[in-house]
């Protein structure tokens, strides 16, 4: 139900990942179409590679050649394959232990679609994408082999060779927020004009949005009151580096307003004087969007303007910050 | 209760990027300097403490599990501390506690940062619903804080720019710090670009790559210990709420009781004659003169003139970051740390060109979040 009081929130980045040696070298072999592990200390041989030998903790040593066929040692079934996924139709995630190697590596088998042509023993080679760029997916995923005819090796697709230093590293999380009902109150306000904090029972303490709990007291800080919308800047930043989210070119005013009749400052924006001249203790006054534009956020208020009263002396305003 | 005694420091050379490691690379080079240093190898340590900045810094959500190989940790007790931007001390603050309570004799405590990998502008500006964007990164966050400081103590602008310059100094005698301005002075930090107003370019810190390990033992570790230990004689944690009324964020009440915590620990009772150094967490240059308040090295509103007299720059009185500080390095997951183990090298007689001569006892202090996370600890050289 989307009643204003839930709206989406993504959080997407792409990191950049430096690889490291070892698995750089790793990267660089899937590129040109080749499976590598490493050999620790003790003699085992890890792939795909680790960094450094979980067992002892110390470094690992010479790359070694594994491969190109391999054992499912163990397996689960994908009935329904997702977008994401290296293989469109019905599929296994199998653990692959490749030959020459003491471990085995998570992977997708294509056994053409139904689940009877999985089984742990089962005998798998790779199956390359034609293009590869040095991630794991240049490994399209693993097919059964008979283990009898010799295992075509892919060719590299580019000049480029050696190992892959970076990796970008997309990463996405949707959210959907849920406003709960104290910031419900503020924020079915702000739609109608209107600021409601709460009033904390026992500091008397008015705080915006409401709040649960009041932090020094610990009950609820609930008992509505309506807090108007002119109020005194405490402190302020004149922002004046660019950024991606910036509401505006720089330079603009960052400011904490404390609106009379609350006892916490709001962050918001002041325009309507050039930044340079923002004082502590200036007085201001919401300018909200057009009435067609009210909606349950604080957003409705578009920023704060001087309202031409005179200054606050600096000592009433000192304790909030 | 057990003494807890630092036996082995290491760190990474701090740079912009080091794209030649991954992160387990990084936190390996640190922890292997650590180890190198307490002469131990991986199998002598019983457990592993590790921190990090959040897990939007870097994108790593659980590196308890993806480094454990790295940091030799398998069979063993591993325990990851989540303090936002006073991690680095909370975490070492923790490693030490498992040995005063006699629980592991010999701890392995590592930090680390890989901001190259990421963007913490993006990481602390996300579009939150419901209001405008009005964030603007940790500058946006801090600066209106700087400006309440300056308006409440009536310090002239040239203690901003008098902190940047001397911490980079001091980072010129330091081989692990990140930058290094050669020809750092007051001109250039008062040319550099406004940024955040009343924040310069130059009164903020570097982003970073790097990573921080100490090893810390007991008494019969410290015994075997081929170098003189540092001894911590007192060690403390705070936390506030980030939001309430009357909130005094400018000199917070967590910041206060927890150095009044850790110097009764330590039976400091006049910090400023009775610690020879301080490391303390200084992201932009203003917080200089706001901490020392906060700890109680000046007066309310006096903290500014111990700068602008020289007294933290070395040389002076009260040194006050000789490693270049959070000024010059900041990894931020290991920037907490990177205070601890300063001071600690500092009492151990082991920090080179920026030695104070003679330090008997520092102090190590990390903070975080809204200014709401604390984590101090006093480090000696005799053990109490
Ligand atoms: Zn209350």
């Amino acid at each position: 139900m989307d009643d204003g009081f839930e709206a989406p929130y993504r959080l997407e980045y792409t990191y950049r990942r430096s690889t490291g040696a070892v698995i750089g070298r790793f990267l660089g072999a899937l590129r040109d179409g080749r499976l590598e592990g490493v050999r620790t200390a003790g003699g085992r041989v890890l792939s795909p590679p680790l960094e450094y030998d979980p067992e002892s903790g110390e470094d690992v040593g010479a790359p070694v050649d594994v491969g190109p066929g391999g054992v499912v040692t163990t397996w689960t079934w994908v009935a329904a394959p997702r977008p994401d996924h290296p293989v469109a139709r019905p599929f296994a995630w199998a653990l692959v232990r490749l030959d020459g190697a003491d471990t085995a590596m998570l992977h997708a088998v294509d056994v053409g679609g139904e689940p009877g042509g999985i089984r742990t023993g089962l005998r798998v080679r790779a199956r390359w994408r034609a293009e590869r760029t040095g991630t794991i997916r240049d490994l399209e995923c693993f097919v059964p082999h008979d283990g009898a005819t010799p295992i075509d090796v892919a060719r590299p697709t580019t000049e480029v060779s050696g190992p892959v230093a970076l990796l970008p590293s997309p990463v996405r999380l949707d959210y959907t927020i849920i406003a709960g009902r104290h910031l419900r109150t503020y924020l079915s306000g702000l739609a109608k004009k209107r600021i409601v904090g709460g009033r904390c029972p026992r500091c008397r303490k008015v705080y915006l949005p409401p709040r649960g709990a009041c932090p020094t007291c610990g009950v609820p800080a609930d008992h509505e009151v309506e807090v108007r919308d002119t109020g005194t800047i405490t402190t302020f930043c004149i922002i004046r580096i660019p950024f991606d989210a910036a509401p505006f070119p720089p330079p603009y005013a960052a400011v904490a307003v404390l609106l009379d009749g609350a006892d916490m400052p709001i962050f918001h924006l002041v325009r309507g004087i050039p930044p340079e001249e923002v004082r502590m203790g200036m007085r201001v006054r919401a300018t909200w969007v057009p009435d067609a534009e009210l909606a349950p956020t604080l957003a409705s208020i578009r920023w704060f303007e001087p309202s031409g009263e005179a200054d606050l002396p600096y000592e009433s305003i000192e304790a909030h910050l | 209760m057990n003494r807890c005694a630092i036996v082995g420091i290491g760190q990474t050379h701090h740079k912009a990027k080091r794209q030649d490691v991954s992160i387990a690379g990084l936190v390996r080079e640190a922890a292997s300097r650590a180890l190198a240093d307490a002469e131990m190898a991986w199998k002598d340590i019983d457990a592993v403490v590790l921190g990090k900045a959040p897990d939007m810094f870097e994108g790593v959500m659980m590196p308890e599990l993806y480094l454990a190989d790295a940091l030799g940790a398998a069979g063993k007790p591993m325990l990851r501390v989540h303090t936002a931007g006073s991690v680095g001390g909370s975490t070492a603050i923790v490693a030490a506690q498992t040995v005063i309570a006699g629980v592991h004799r010999r701890v392995l405590t590592v930090a680390f940062e890989k901001q190259s990998e990421s963007d913490a502008m993006w990481a602390l500006s996300p579009k939150i619903p419901f209001q405008p964007q009005l964030t603007a990164g940790a500058g946006g966050y801090f600066a209106p804080l700087v400006r309440a400081y300056i308006r409440r103590s009536g310090a002239p602008e040239e203690v901003g720019i008098a902190v940047a310059v001397k911490d980079r100094l001091h980072a010129l005698k330091n081989p692990y710090a990140h930058l290094r301005l050669e020809n750092i002075d007051a001109a250039m930090v008062r040319d550099s670009p406004m940024l955040w107003d009343p924040i310069r370019y130059l009164e903020t810190c570097p982003s970073s790559d790097g990573a921080c390990a100490m090893v810390l033992t007991d008494d019969e570790g410290a015994r075997r210990a081929p170098r003189p230990p540092a001894w911590v004689h007192g060690l403390a944690t705070r936390s506030e709420p980030v939001v309430f009324a009357g909130r005094d964020q400018v000199d917070p009440r967590a910041g206060r009781d927890c150095a009044r915590d850790v110097f009764d620990q330590a039976r400091v009772t006049d910090p400023r004659r009775e610690i020879d150094v301080a490391e303390i967490y200084v992201p932009f240059s203003w917080f200089e003169p706001m901490w020392i308040e906060n700890l109680g090295f000046a007066p309310r509103g006096e903290g500014w003139r111990l700068t602008l007299d020289g007294a933290t720059a070395l040389g002076g009185a009260l040194p006050i970051n000789p490693s270049g500080g959070v000024l010059s390095s900041n990894p931020i997951g290991a920037s907490g740390m990177l205070r601890f183990a300063e001071a600690a090298m500092q009492v151990r007689d082991q920090a080179g060109e920026h030695q104070v001569p003679g330090a008997r006892r520092a102090l190590g202090h990390a903070y975080g979040g809204g200014s709401q996370f604390f984590a101090m600890w006093v480090v000696g050289r005799e053990r109490p």
